[in-house]
Formats: C-alpha cells, structure tokens, sequence
C-alpha cells in the first residue's frame, strides 16, 4: 500500500506540474486581458504536433526547443492580428474570437496531422527506469518532465518578481494607461506576454505528448480542465494556480489510488441495498469511478463558498 | 437536380487520379445518362472530437466497398448508383437523435453506426419508436461493432441487425485462450465506464470463474469514458495488485494511453483487448507492444484466407495509402444489405429486414456467416490475434507492425443462446 501512495504523489505532482504550464498562461492572459482565453489549450495541442513532426527529422531535443518558440510566434502573431483588433469590440467579441480559434487549430490540426494518433515517441537517451521502488517503476521521462516543469515555475516566479520586465507587466496589468504614460509600449507587452503564454503551453504540449500521446482530442481532455484550475486558484493569480494545479493533479491521483467508495460507508453505517435497488449505480459508486469528475465538484464547492477562488482579489 | 448532385459526385470522385483508375470512373461517366437516383445509405458515427479517427476510418471503407464490388461495376438495383450520407453523431446520445432528425429529413432509411453502445441503445430505442409511429417510414440500424449484448438480447429490436460477434461472445473466446494459458493465475480488469465496459467486467469474472477458478481477479476498475488523461495511477494500482494478465474493452484514445502507460512502468504482462489495433495505435505500440497485446475480433487476421480478400486490401491500400481496412465486417455488413436489396428488387427497410433473416452469406474471405432471424445476431469464426512483425503481410498504420491469428474457432462454435423476445411489425 505504500507504494501506492508514494506512486500516486508522484504521478499526482507530475500532472500537478504539468497543469501548472498551462494554467499559469492562462491567468495571466487573463489577468491582462480580462478574457478568458479558450484556445490556450489549442496551443498545447499545437505545441505537441510541432514537437511531433519536427522529432521525425531532428529528433525530440530538436523540438523540445523549437516547437514551443514556434508556438510562442505563433500565439504573439494571434495576439498582433486577431485580438488586438478585436479587443475594439469588447470581450464578448474577444471571447468569441478566441472559441472560434480552438475550433479553427482544431481542425487544421485534424487537416494537416490526420485524426489518428500519432507515434510520438519519448528520446531513447530518457528511455530507462529512474528508480524502481517496491517494485513499482519511476521512469526517467517522468523525472525529466517534473524537473523542466518546475524549472519553468522557478523561472516564471523569478521573473515576475525580481526582474525589471516582470515589474513592468505587473504594472501594465493594473495600471496600463500610467505604464504606458511612463514611456512603455504596453501592447507590446501584451503581445510578448501572450506569446509567454502560449509557448508555455505549447512547451506543456512537447513534453505532455510522448505519454499522453498526441491525437486531436488532447486538448478537449485538457482544456476544460485548465479552465478549472484557473477559477479554483483564483482568476489572475499566478499563485493560486500553482496551489490548484497541484491540489487538482494530487486529488485525482489520490482519488484513482484509493479504492474506497459508497460501499465501505454503507458498511461503516451498517446499512445495506440489493442489487436490484433503483439506485443500485448509487450505492456501488466508489471514489476511482468518480476521480476525473472531482475537480468539477470543488469547482462547484469553491464558487459556492469562495467565489473569488482561492487567491482571488475580491472585485470592487 | 438529383441528377446534378450525382455528377459533381463522380466527377468530384475522378479528380483523384488513383481512385478514378480503380473506380473506373471513365464507364461511369459514359453510363451517367442512363444514371438514376441513388440509393442513399447513411452512416452515422463520430467524424470529429476524441474518437473522429475510428469514424473516420470506418467511413472510408464503407464508402469504399461500395465503389469497389457496385459502383463501379454498374451499380445495383438494374443501375443505382450506393452514395454514403456521413453524420456526425459525435458519438453522443444526444447529437445521435438530432441526427436521427436529420436522417429522417433527408429521406435516409438505412443507418450504418457502429461505436459506442450507449449510442447504439439509443438509436435502437428512438428507431423502434420511430417506425412505431410512422409505418411505411421505416428506418433500419446495421450496428457494425456496437457489441453490448443486451442489443440482441432483451432490447432486441426487428429494426437493428448486428454484424459484429457481441462482448459475450468474443470474451467467451478470450477466456477459453487465457484459460489455455496455465501461467496466469491473477487478472485484473479495467474498462470504460459505460455499458460495454460493465458488461466486460461482469462477464469476465463469470467467465473466468467457471472456467479456471484458480485465477483470482486482483482489480475491477472503471474510468470516465474519453476523460482520463493520465493513466499512470491505474498502472500503479495494476503493479501493486501483482496481477499477471490485464484484459480490457477500451478503444480509441483511452486504449493507446492505457497501453502506452502500462509499458512505459516497465509491467511486463500481457494485455488481452477488444480494439487495441489501427488508427494509430498499432504505430504507437510497435516494439514495445511486441507478442504482449492480443485482440478478439471476427473474421481473420494475418495471413488473409483468399486472393480476393487480399486484393481487396491492396485495392484500398492503393486509394487510402494511410488507412487500413480495420472492420472487414462494414463491408460484409454492405454486401448482405445489397444482396437482401437485390433478392427483394426493393430499398424497403421491411423488406430488407426479413430478407436478412436467416441470411447465410459467403464474405471474400471465402467463409459463411449467418444472421440468425430470431435476434439479428451474426455468427461467424473469431479469432484471437497477437501484435507482432513477423508473419505480417498486411501491416497497419504504415508500422510493420499488425497482427497475426494465433487461435481461431469456427463459426458454429461461437453461439450462444439469445434471451431476445422480438416484436414484430405486422404489415
């Protein structure tokens, strides 16, 4: 059992981590734009495609670099061309605009890829054991995908609160018009935060796509998700993210390791059903069955109780 | 106008020189003068979102059947030409019965659909009530690979035929295979959580409990259909249960990662599935799915029985060079509605439906099977197939990779009893 638990915190941060490049991109486009982008998921979509395609010819180092800058360039020419000119109609335009775009990558993808999965495979140089616990494996890619995931999170903090450039997007972020009477070009900033944000989920995308393999629905399986996190931790908090992409990837993972369910509780009361009752489904439910909706049951919890999310700053 | 609509067809079908050369095209044209209406067939099944690439697949075969054995050859009928209407379902319950509207709109009377049970109960209920209330309006559901048994059983409908061998079936065949297999005495099974999967889960340990009661079933596990994104956790619970074997009825993306992710913790047991094959998983698996992943389907795999059923396949691989003839059963499904057509020179849904009773069929693959009147169950040979290269003259997904039979039981052998207490319309 206790390999169950120590494997199921790992896996738990993994997907913890891995939530959190695509989350925190999010909030902060958001915190930017005041629009949630629906299409960010789109990005980690394109992101692995990229990354497939380009490990074909050069090999998966090749596109674990490039294919997120291609992503990046990608998300700032969205940000200069599309959104930029929307944003003059207002969010409900910007809303609609960035829906319409996962649509649109979508389909290009399932155009140009096809629809069936592709062979997206994890570097032979990663290909062996990490360490092997009780029996059970840890593979290397595994430890490779926490390491950049948290090196992005360190970077990420780093930059937002030490240097000159993240001083100055917070800035922009609250105060646009005296950022920019102060000399900076704010839709610039928008545009190189946007295209942050999108190569980050694009980088989630080549990292995520060896093992969650790459086909075109891996960003409908994803995206909802991400949008989860985001209000859980509060819109536009960075740190709520982090704290929410780790609580949701911890509890669906705990959540799937347990094998407690309706029955045990039945039994602690005493009371029992037939198999035949109309709520038989009801009564046999157990937690594993129910983990992947979890995230949506505290999403309900948390604007319930605490409608600005965790981190949230309540609005005026 | 209908008329029209035929020609941009064929001549948009001749734009793609290879496909013009294999379909004839040129004698169709010459014959467009005399061309009639068509006989629209629908086919309905996911073509976007998570399962697209299974629909997708089974479109191109369907609609390329029928080029292959009609329309090329004149069509049928004394000239009709077969034109496949895709519709979207998304695999959904709930777009399957707008669809069904739009069918029904568009004056559709046959429907071809094969994934997800749930999505097949569904149809099978709005079509019975649907026929109930419109006589001479008829719709009639050939389900290709909708295998929850309960179709043919006690939901057994006149208006649904299944020409697929159902879960009860092919899991009898797999568990006389794993039951052979005296090193597996500890199964854990994982499955979608719809009814198809339930229905894996209950058989199984039926099954396996009469037949080797020594094998303890260490894992009963259900995920969210299409939902999971990880399954690493599952894997964990696999590894730590010490289980020796692992049988599954996922498919499409939730059959690669659960796969993928049992390899990938270095588990070395073997997987016994429904649908781990084509559309990319095949690719996916390759090397380190090697002689460790076994499927039940029907029919046969490598090597093919006949010639014509591996030109069929070189025909189709020449006109889909990145598609594989992944459900031999759509075809043989097309041939046996076209033969009920031709036997009552009628596209009459009732008619059809009592021509397929009892129908006994020989496929290209030289071997006869049966649609039993009494539930519109086909019975025909299953087989267990291995994932492997060698010995493979038909591969998938381009890999090198694909599958070769490693146990076959004759037709006769695959029935079961049906619990199917059938209405019939009176006409």
């Amino acid at each position: 059992m206790l390999e169950v638990l120590i494997f199921a915190t790992l896996n738990g941060l993994v997907t913890g981590f891995l939530l959190f490049m695509l989350a925190s991109g999010l909030t902060l486009i958001f915190s930017m734009m005041g629009v949630l982008n629906f299409a960010h998921a789109s990005f980690y979509m394109l992101g692995a495609y990229f990354a497939y395609s380009l490990s074909l010819y050069f090999g998966f180092w090749t596109g674990l670099i490039f294919a997120p800058i291609v992503v990046g360039v990608l998300g700032a020419m969205v940000e200069r061309y599309g959104l930029r000119r929307v944003h003059q109609s207002g969010h409900v335009a910007e809303l609609v605009f960035t829906f319409g775009l996962a649509f649109l990558i979508e389909e290009s993808i399932q155009f140009f890829w096809g629809r069936d999965t592709k062979n997206y495979q994890t570097p032979e140089l990663l290909d062996f054991p990490l360490f092997t616990l009780l029996g059970q494996e840890f593979s290397a890619y595994r430890g490779f995908m926490m390491t950049i995931s948290i090196g992005i999170f360190i970077g990420l903090y780093y930059v937002l609160t030490k240097s000159r450039v993240g001083i100055i997007i917070q800035a922009a972020i609250t105060h646009p018009q005296t950022v920019s009477n102060l000399g900076h070009n704010v839709p610039l900033i928008f545009m190189g935060v946007f295209g942050m944000g999108t190569a980050l989920a694009g980088l989630a995308g080549v990292i995520a796509g060896p093992v969650l393999t790459t086909f075109p629905g891996m960003a409908t399986v994803l995206g909802s998700i991400v949008f989860v996190i985001v209000v859980i931790g509060g819109l536009g908090s960075l740190a709520g993210a982090f704290i929410a992409s780790l609580l949701i990837g911890l509890l669906q993972s705990y959540a799937i390791a347990s094998d407690v369910g309706m029955p045990d509780l039945l039994n602690l009361l005493g009371v029992s059903f037939e198999r035949g009752h109309p709520l038989n489904d009801l009564w046999t439910m157990n937690l594993p069955q129910i983990a992947p909706v979890l995230p949506y049951l505290l999403l309900v919890l948390v604007l319930i109780f605490r409608p600005t999310g965790l981190m949230g700053k309540r609005e005026e | 106008m209908k008329n029209s609509q035929l020609l941009t067809k064929i001549f948009g079908s001749c734009r793609k020189p290879l496909l013009a050369i294999s379909l004839g095209c040129v004698f169709i044209i010459s014959n467009t003068s005399s061309a009639q209406e068509p006989v629209r067939i629908a086919f309905m099944d996911p073509l976007s979102g998570t399962f697209a690439s299974i629909g997708n697949t089974g479109k191109t075969i369907l609609e390329f059947a029928a080029d292959y054995f009609y329309n090329s050859k004149g069509g049928i009928l004394g000239g009709r030409m077969i034109e496949i209407v895709p519709l979207d379902n998304k695999q959904s319950p709930t777009e399957t019965q707008l669809q069904f509207r739009r069918a029904i709109s568009d004056d559709l009377h046959i429907i071809f659909q094969g994934n997800s049970s749930a999505v097949a109960s569904t149809l099978s209920q709005t079509i019975s009530r649907h026929n109930r209330r419109n006589p001479e309006q008829e719709v009639l559901q050939i389900n290709y690979s909708a295998v929850d048994p309960i179709l043919t059983e006690d939901n057994c409908s006149f208006w649904h035929f299944r020409f697929d061998a159902h879960a009860n079936m092919k899991l009898d065949i797999l568990t006389d295979f794993i039951a052979a297999d005296e090193d597996i005495k500890s199964m854990y099974i994982i499955g979608q959580d719809y009814s198809f999967g339930q229905v894996v889960s209950d058989t199984t340990t039926r099954l396996l409990n009469e037949k080797r009661p020594d094998i303890e079933i260490v894992g009963n596990e259900f995920h969210p259909i299409g939902q999971v994104k990880d399954f690493t956790p599952y894997v964990t619970k696999i590894v730590s249960s010490g289980a020796d074997a692992v049988i599954t009825g996922n498919f499409g993306a939730d059959m690669v990662s659960l796969a993928r992710s049992i390899i990938d913790s270095g588990l070395d047991i073997p997987i016994y599935t429904f649908y781990a094959a084509y559309d990319g998983i095949t690719a996916t698996l390759g090397e380190s799915g090697k002689d460790r992943i076994r499927l039940v389907h029907n029919g046969v795999a490598n090597p093919l029985p006949t010639e014509a059923r591996k030109q069929f396949n070189r025909d189709f691989k020449i006109a889909h060079p990145n598609s594989d003839v992944t459900q031999p059963r759509i075809v043989n499904a097309l041939q046996m509605v076209v033969t009920a057509m031709e036997k009552t020179q009628s596209t009459d849904p009732y008619a059809i439906a009592l021509a397929l009773e009892d129908m006994r069929f020989t496929t290209m693959g030289g071997e006869e099977i049966w649609m039993r009147g009494e539930d519109h169950q086909i019975f025909q040979q299953l087989s267990v197939s291995v994932h492997t290269d060698e010995g493979v003259e038909f591969d998938a997904d381009n890999s090198g990779f694909g599958l070769v039979t490693e146990y076959q039981v004759p037709m006769e052998e695959t029935i079961l009893e049906s619990s199917c207490q059938m209405r019939r319309p009176r006409r």
